[in-house]
C-alpha cells in the first residue's frame, strides 16, 4: 500500500513570507489534502510527434541549475534535494537530469517534455480541487528517488536523452493548456523536483495566462527549493510511500533485498501514520490509501487486497480524521467525499470522474458544514 | 634501448608494487581462456590471478603524443604475457573467433584529455582482424557517441568497416536486467552487437567511488548509472558486473594507463593526470582493479595525498566484488601475481 500528502491552495499568495516545512504543509493542509498514489498516471505524448529528445547537449533544455553550491575542483554540491549530491565535473548527480559542466551545475530538462497529457484531477488523484475539471499535465525524464515499485519507472528512471521528448517552453506550456480549456497544469508522473526549474518558469507563464498550477510530488527537496519552487504552486500533493523510515531506505531509495521479506501493512503503521497527520496537520486533512500495483522490480508482489486498504480506512476514521479514501479500487464508496458532521455524501466519484458534485460556498449544502478545499474555479 | 626500457619498466613496477610478487614475461604465463566466466577461469584452487603491466618508458614521441608503432608493440608485448603465446595474433585468436561479434567497450567520459586512448582501440582493431574477425564484426562503442567524438574516436555504422558509435545510436533493451541491488536496461550494443566483451578502461580516481577502472566501466553500459553512485558505488558496481549479459561476454580487460589521474577524477584535472605510459591486462577484473588502485595510491603518496581510505573513499566494491557471493575474482594480493611486460 502506498500513500501521499495532497496540498492544496499553499502560500503563492504569501510567497513573500517564509515558512518551514512544517508550517509550508500545514498552511496548506488546511484547506484540503489528500493522501494517495500517483501511480494510476500513464504517460504518453499527448501532443506532437513525440520527437526524440535530441542528444545531451542539446542547448534548447540546458540551464543552469538554480540549487547548488560552487565546491574546489569543479566539483559541486546540489542543494536541491536532502541527498546533497557531490558532482565531480562531467557527473551527474543522482537524478540523472542535472549535470555538472566545468564547475557549473545545468539542468538539462528545461523545456524537455517527455509526458504530457490532458487529465482529470482526479487522477492525480487530488479530491479537494476543482471536481470534475482536467490538468494538462507533463513531465520530464528523471527522479530523486528509486522506487522499486514505480509504476512510470520508463521515465522516472531515465536519462533525458534516452527517452522522446518535445519542446515545450514555458510560454507554449500555457498556450496548450489554454487551447485545451485546462484551468490548470499539473506537473506529476515523474518526479516534478528535478525539473523545479521548468516547473517555476512554466507556472510563472500559467499564471500570466490565468492559469492555475498543481505538482504531484515527493516532496524529497531542501526547504529553500519548496519554498521557492512549490511555493509558486496553487496545490501540492505530496506522495508518501509508506511512514516508515526503513521503508523509505530500502524500496524507495536503497538496497532492494533486504524489504522482499519485510513488506507489511500494519496496524501500528497506519495508526501512527493517522496520528501524525492529525496533530500535525489537522484532521480536516484529506488521507487516500492507495491500492499497490505490481510494477518494475517487485513484479512478484501481490496487489493489496481490498480488505486490507478498509482496514487501513478504518483505523484512520477511528483516529479521527474526517477524510480518509481509497484508491486505485474503481467503485468502492470509499473515493467519495462525506460531508464529517451529517455523512451525507457531497462528491461522487466514477473512476477519475466526479459524476456529482453538491458543495455549495465550500460548504455541505445538507447542514452548512464547511469542506475545505478549492471547489469552483 | 631494450636495456633503458626494460631497467625503467622494471623500476616502474617495483615502485608501484612494493612487496607484491612479480613476475618477468612468460614466467608463469597461462593459457587465455575463452568464453566462461572470469570466475571459472581465476577461481581454481591455489591458481593466481594475472595482471600483466605492460610499461614503456619511451611510449611517447618528443611531442609527448603516444607514438603509434609503440602502442602496438606494448599491446602486442601484453598480449603475449596473458596468453603465453608467442605471437601476439595468436594470443587474440585463442580469445575471438571468425564470426564472432567483439565489443570494445571504452571510457570516454573524460574527453580526450582522459579517456581510452585513440591509438591503443586502432592496434586492438588490427590485431582482431588479424586473427580472422571481420572488421564490420567489431564494434568500439561507449554511452554516447558525442563523448566518443569528444575523445577521438571517429563514428562509423553500417559498411565493411570498424564500427563506432555510442548506444545513443540504437537504446536501450525494453526489460530490466536485474542482479541483487540492480536493476537497468542495457545498451543494445551489449546485447546485440557483442558475443566477446573487451573492455578497454582508463586508470583513474574517482571522486565518489575511490577508483574507476575495470568493474565501474560497465556503468557505461546502463541506462541509470547514476542510480548506483550512492555509499561509493558499493555493492552496485559489484551486482551489475553480475549480470549474466555482462559476465558471460567478458573475455579481456585492457586497462589504458597510458594517461591515468590520480586525483580529481573521473573529469579531466590535467594537473592530477599522468603518463604512467602502462597498460594492465587481465582476465580478472577484481585482480586488475586492486592492482590499478595500488598504483593509483602510490602516485598519490609521490604527490602528497592522503590515501583514498583517509579520504573515506577506498574503493569498497572491489573487495564485494571478490566475496563469497559475487566471485568475480580476487582482490587478496597474496592470489595476483603482477606480470611484467
Amino acid at each position: 500500500m502506498l500513500c501521499g500528502l495532497e496540498v492544496q491552495e499553499i502560500a503563492r499568495n504569501q510567497a513573500g513570507n517564509p515558512l518551514d516545512r512544517r508550517s509550508f504543509l500545514k498552511c496548506a493542509l488546511a484547506s484540503g489534502a489528500a493522501i494517495g498514489i500517483s501511480g494510476a498516471a500513464q504517460p504518453a505524448a499527448g501532443m506532437g510527434s513525440g520527437a526524440a529528445s535530441g542528444t545531451q547537449d542539446d542547448a534548447r533544455f540546458i540551464v543552469e541549475a538554480k540549487f547548488y553550491q560552487k565546491l574546489a575542483e569543479r566539483k559541486i554540491k546540489c542543494k536541491l534535494c536532502p541527498r546533497e549530491c557531490t558532482v565531480g565535473d562531467k557527473e551527474r548527480g543522482y537524478c540523472g537530469v542535472r549535470e555538472n559542466r566545468g564547475g557549473v551545475y545545468y539542468t538539462l530538462v528545461h523545456s524537455r517534455v517527455c509526458a504530457a497529457h490532458v487529465d482529470p484531477v482526479e487522477k492525480k488523484p487530488l479530491f479537494h480541487y476543482l471536481p470534475g475539471s482536467i490538468a494538462f499535465s507533463l513531465a520530464t525524464a528523471g527522479c530523486n528517488v528509486n522506487c522499486k515499485f514505480c509504476q512510470n519507472w520508463d521515465i522516472s528512471q531515465s536519462r533525458p536523452e534516452q527517452i522522446p521528448a518535445e519542446y515545450l517552453p514555458p510560454q507554449r506550456v500555457a498556450e496548450i493548456a489554454k487551447q485545451y480549456n485546462c484551468p490548470t497544469i499539473a506537473y506529476t508522473y515523474s518526479e516534478p523536483v528535478i525539473f523545479s526549474e521548468f516547473l517555476m518558469d512554466a507556472a510563472d507563464a500559467g499564471h500570466a495566462a490565468g492559469i492555475r498550477s498543481i505538482v504531484v510530488s515527493n516532496g524529497y527537496m531542501q526547504e529553500e527549493a519548496l519554498k521557492t519552487a512549490y511555493g509558486k504552486m496553487d496545490a501540492v500533493k505530496i506522495d508518501l510511500k509508506s511512514f516508515s523510515e526503513s521503508y523509505y531506505r530500502q524500496v524507495v531509495t536503497g538496497q532492494l533485498k533486504p524489504v522482499l521479506n519485510s513488506l507489511n501493512d500494519s496496524d501500528e503503521e497506519f495508526r501512527e501514520l493517522a496520528q501524525w497527520v492529525k496533530a500535525n496537520l489537522g484532521p480536516d486533512v484529506p488521507l487516500h490509501f492507495t491500492q499497490f500495483h505490481p510494477e518494475y522490480l517487485l513484479k512478484n508482489l501481490p496487489i493489496t487486497p481490498v480488505p486490507t486498504l478498509e482496514r487501513a480506512k478504518a483505523i484512520a476514521d477511528a483516529e479521527g480524521l474526517h477524510y480518509v479514501y481509497i484508491g486505485n479500487v474503481p467503485g468502492h464508496p470509499a473515493q467519495n467525499t462525506y460531508c464529517p458532521k451529517c455523512r451525507k455524501m457531497l462528491v461522487e466519484r466514477v473512476g477519475f470522474t466526479a459524476s456529482q458534485m453538491l458543495i455549495r460556498k465550500n460548504c455541505c449544502p445538507f447542514c452548512q458544514h464547511p469542506i475545505p478545499g478549492i471547489w469552483h474555479v | 634501448m631494450k636495456t633503458v626500457r626494460n631497467g625503467s619498466r622494471r623500476d616502474f613496477l617495483r615502485q608501484s608494487f612494493a612487496g607484491a610478487a612479480l613476475l618477468c614475461a612468460g614466467g608463469g604465463a597461462g593459457a587465455l581462456a575463452g568464453a566462461e566466466p572470469v570466475a571459472a577461469k581465476s577461481g581454481a584452487a591455489g591458481a593466481k590471478s594475472r595482471v600483466v603491466v605492460a610499461h614503456d618508458e619511451l611510449l611517447r614521441g618528443a611531442d609527448s603524443k603516444v607514438d603509434s608503432g609503440r602502442i602496438q608493440a606494448l599491446l602486442d608485448r601484453a598480449m603475449q604475457a596473458i596468453s603465453g603465446r608467442e605471437h601476439p595474433v595468436e594470443a587474440w585468436k585463442a580469445l575471438a573467433s571468425p564470426g564472432e561479434t567483439v565489443g570494445l567497450k571504452v571510457n570516454t567520459l573524460g574527453g580526450r584529455g582522459i579517456s581510452t586512448n585513440v591509438l591503443l582501440v586502432a592496434a586492438i582493431c588490427e590485431r582482431l582482424q588479424q586473427a580472422g574477425v571481420r572488421p564490420s564484426d567489431i564494434t568500439v562503442w561507449d554511452r554516447d557517441s558525442s563523448e566518443l567524438e569528444r575523445a577521438g574516436f571517429h563514428l562509423a555504422m553500417g559498411g565493411e568497416r570498424v564500427q563506432c558509435y555510442g548506444t545513443d545510436r540504437v537504446g536501450y533493451e525494453e526489460n530490466l536486467a536485474a542482479w541483487g541491488n540492480v536493476g537497468s536496461r542495457l545498451s543494445k550494443i551489449l546485447t546485440q552487437r557483442t558475443s566477446v566483451l573487451i573492455n578497454v578502461p582508463v586508470l583513474k580516481d574517482h571522486d565518489g567511488a575511490g577508483v574507476t577502472i575495470a568493474l565501474k566501466n560497465m556503468y557505461g553500459v546502463i541506462h541509470n548509472p547514476n542510480k548506483y553512485h550512492p555509499d561509493g558505488c558499493n555493492p552496485y558496481v559489484a551486482d551489475l558486473n553480475m549480470l549474466p549479459e555482462i559476465r558471460t561476454r567478458m573475455r579481456l580487460t585492457i586497462c589504458d594507463a597510458t594517461t591515468a589521474i590520480y586525483q580529481g577524477g573521473p573529469g579531466y584535472k590535467p594537473e592530477h593526470c599522468w603518463n604512467a605510459n602502462s597498460l594492465l591486462v587481465s582476465q580478472d577484473p577484481v585482480a586488475l582493479d586492486h592492482t590499478g588502485w595500488q598504483m593509483i595510491e602510490h602516485k598519490r603518496a609521490d604527490k602528497g595525498l592522503k590515501t583514498l581510505e583517509a579520504e573515506m573513499r577506498a574503493p569498497r566494491y572491489i573487495a564485494t566484488a571478490a566475496d563469497g557471493e559475487h566471485k568475480l575474482g580476487t582482490n587478496d594480493p597474496k592470489r595476483i601475481a603482477i606480470v611484467e611486460a
